[in-house]
């Protein structure tokens, strides 16, 4: 796979206020490359810079080799997604997807063409002449989906695309969204603060945090082996636990050293250390590598999210067997499921 | 909300005694002849057949004329001034927006006036085209000096309505036609202006109505010899004495302009309907094209 677009040190401040502070980043072709953030965390910025509706104040941006900062949104190879679709209110379906083609002066045959075969990908055959005004919000996202599309781009920018819509909805468009990235094959870099969504999609997931790339992975990656303490609060829940790292594979917490896979830490470096919720298990007292005791139960559907308070700190288990509450228990896991984090700011 | 509806009562009344009561009057009036006793009134449709004469029909096109000029000009030069002001800075645009309305913040009358001293044979442009050695100009009493004037008063309600509309135009919009490949021409030319004619026709009813009626500026500007619809009927009332002969041409105009509505609302209609591109009843599955 090919370097397709590249940030160096990307830069950006609004009126002295650092949004982006020297992002690098490469994104390869054919990707689907979630940027996953908080609100704020400046990765529409960095989006908008991509478009080219905003210039970044320093460093560069390479879309195939090429420098791009000065070229403006409508030379680029690439086509946006807008957050409230923005489709043109005055022209129905058919018009709103064949109007990247009529500017370039596309003939009225092929414009045809390639509207009915975009109105197939998206599902919407038979909307040709609707008003854009009287679709759902399901329907105007796939016009808007359509309408990019619809000129081949090398590459898709979506910008929360999916944020209107209901959940039930939106779990079917993250999957529609998939299918047509892999149809088309083209590089789609999408921006959303959804965690599940950016863990549904992704080939990588680009976590940001206050202007900084916090970690660069595979969902699997960023999900079981969260590089800091944010990224693990961030993507799904956790358990965050100052620790100390003794030497390789050996950590120390809650006044117990335990045996790890992890190493490559200075000895007795302090660390964050997360446990997942569900990598946590409930034993008999005897059984567990910690104990406590059951606060609080709260039945989720798929499983019980139960509090086990030890003499330390409140432990957020998952599991599907529910405990009662002021049981005591044991909590049991493995090696693996501890997962040792430099701490923040000192990487 | 029951409650507030009897505030509209005061209003109701006030309409009544004096807009429906005086209307009703001048069509009593076009349609009876002069020296009624109010016991004995003749009713007469002569006041409207007397309009159909060459000189007050040339008297009506050329009102009809000059007033659309006047709407013309003021949307050629208005738009860009909208344009531009809807593209600024928001602070800028109050300003900008306070700066166009501030000379309607003066009566109109002596906003006229000043035009005399302005374009008169020795008035303030013949002495600078003098200063520089230039042959003056006779300009008083000309079409274009009334155009000028009513460009002059009735311009800033049409930069006003179209800003309206361009100011609340989704930005985004315009960012995903230049996505697109739109150029900044192109953008404007297929997306902003399109969006923009609720706007302009706005402007238009704001700008034509009073130009096709006005007397004052005509009568300062025109000079007295010069002759529109609204300075007709003024002399009908005021000089001539003909209240009947008066509102039978008032009711003609009311007619124009009724009509000239309708046209525009219809225009507006048109525009309207290929915003929503309503469907033509089918269950709204269509095929082809």
């Amino acid at each position: 796979m090919r370097k397709l677009i590249q940030f160096k040190n990307v830069v950006k401040d609004f009126d002295g206020q650092l949004v982006l502070k020297g992002i690098n980043l490469d994104i390869m072709e054919n990707e689907f490359v979630t940027l996953l953030g908080p609100s704020g965390c400046g990765k529409t910025t960095l989006l908008r810079i991509l478009g080219g509706f905003i210039e970044q104040s320093e460093g560069q941006v390479f879309f195939d080799d090429i420098e791009i900062s000065k070229v403006p949104p409508y030379k680029r190879e690439i086509n946006t997604v807008f957050q409230r679709y923005a489709l043109f209110p005055h022209m129905d379906v058919f018009d709103n997807i064949a109007f990247g083609l009529r500017i370039k002066k596309t003939s009225e045959n092929i414009v045809k063409q390639k509207v009915t075969k975009m109105l197939k990908l998206v599902n919407l055959e038979g909307y040709e002449n609707r008003a854009v005004t009287l679709l759902s919000g399901g329907q105007q996202q796939r016009v808007a989906i359509a309408r990019a599309l619809v000129n081949e781009p090398m590459v898709l920018l979506l910008d929360e695309p999916l944020g209107a819509l209901d959940l039930k909805l939106r779990k079917e468009m993250q999957l529609e969204l998939k299918k047509i990235q892999k149809e088309v094959g083209i590089t789609f870099i999408y921006v959303t603060h959804d965690q599940e969504e950016a863990l549904t999609m992704s080939d990588k997931i680009v976590v940001i945090n206050e202007g900084e790339i916090q970690q660069i992975g595979t969902p699997t990656d960023i999900y079981n082996e969260p590089e800091n303490r944010f990224v693990a609060d961030f993507i799904g829940e956790s358990n965050i636990i100052d620790g100390i790292m003794i030497d390789d594979y050996r950590v120390f917490f809650d006044g117990i050293e335990f045996e790890c896979v992890d190493y490559g830490f200075e000895d007795n470096e302090e660390v964050d250390i997360v446990i997942r919720p569900e990598d946590l298990d409930i034993v008999p007292l005897e059984m567990g590598k910690l104990s406590g005791k059951v606060v609080s139960t709260l039945f989720k559907g798929v499983h019980f999210e139960i509090v086990v308070e030890t003499p330390n700190r409140k432990f957020i288990v998952h599991t599907t067997d529910n405990s009662p509450i002021g049981t005591q228990v044991g909590l049991h896991f493995f090696k693996e499921d501890i997962h040792v984090m430099w701490k923040m700011g000192t990487y | 909300m029951k409650a507030f509806r009897n505030l509209v009562k005061p209003y109701l009344f006030w309409m009544g005694i004096f807009i429906v009561i005086p209307m009703l009057l001048i069509v009593l009036y076009a349609f009876t002849r002069q020296g009624n006793d109010v016991m004995t009134l003749t009713f007469t449709i002569d006041n409207f057949v007397k309009f159909f004469d060459p000189i007050f029909l040339r008297v009506l096109g050329k009102s009809l004329q000059i007033a659309f000029v006047t709407t013309l000009i003021s949307i050629i030069l208005g738009y860009p001034v909208a344009y531009y002001v809807a593209n600024t800075k928001e602070k800028t645009q109050t300003l900008l927006i306070l700066l166009i309305t501030i000379p309607m913040w003066i009566n109109m009358l002596v906003r006229t006036y000043s035009w005399i001293s302005i374009l008169s044979d020795n008035g303030f442009l013949n002495v600078i085209l003098k200063a520089i050695g230039l042959t003056p100009v006779s300009l008083m009493y000309t079409d274009f000096a009334v155009t000028l004037g009513m460009v002059y008063n009735f311009m800033p309600f049409m930069i006003l309505s179209i800003y309206t509309v361009l100011a609340k135009m989704d930005k985004a919009l315009i960012a995903a036609s230049y996505d697109l490949g739109a150029n900044r021409l192109q953008t404007f030319l297929r997306i902003v202006l399109p969006l923009s004619i609720p706007g302009i026709i706005a402007g238009i009813t704001l700008v034509f109505l009073p130009a096709v009626s006005t007397f004052v500026i005509p009568k300062f500007l025109g000079g007295g010899n010069y002759m529109l619809i609204g300075n007709l009927i003024e002399n009908q009332f005021i000089t001539v004495g003909e209240w009947n002969f008066g509102s039978a041409i008032s009711l003609i105009m009311a007619m124009v302009i009724m009509a000239s509505m309708i046209l525009t609302r219809r225009l507006d209609k048109d525009v309207e309907d290929s915003d929503k591109g309503v469907n033509n009843g089918n269950g709204g599955v269509m095929y082809g094209r």
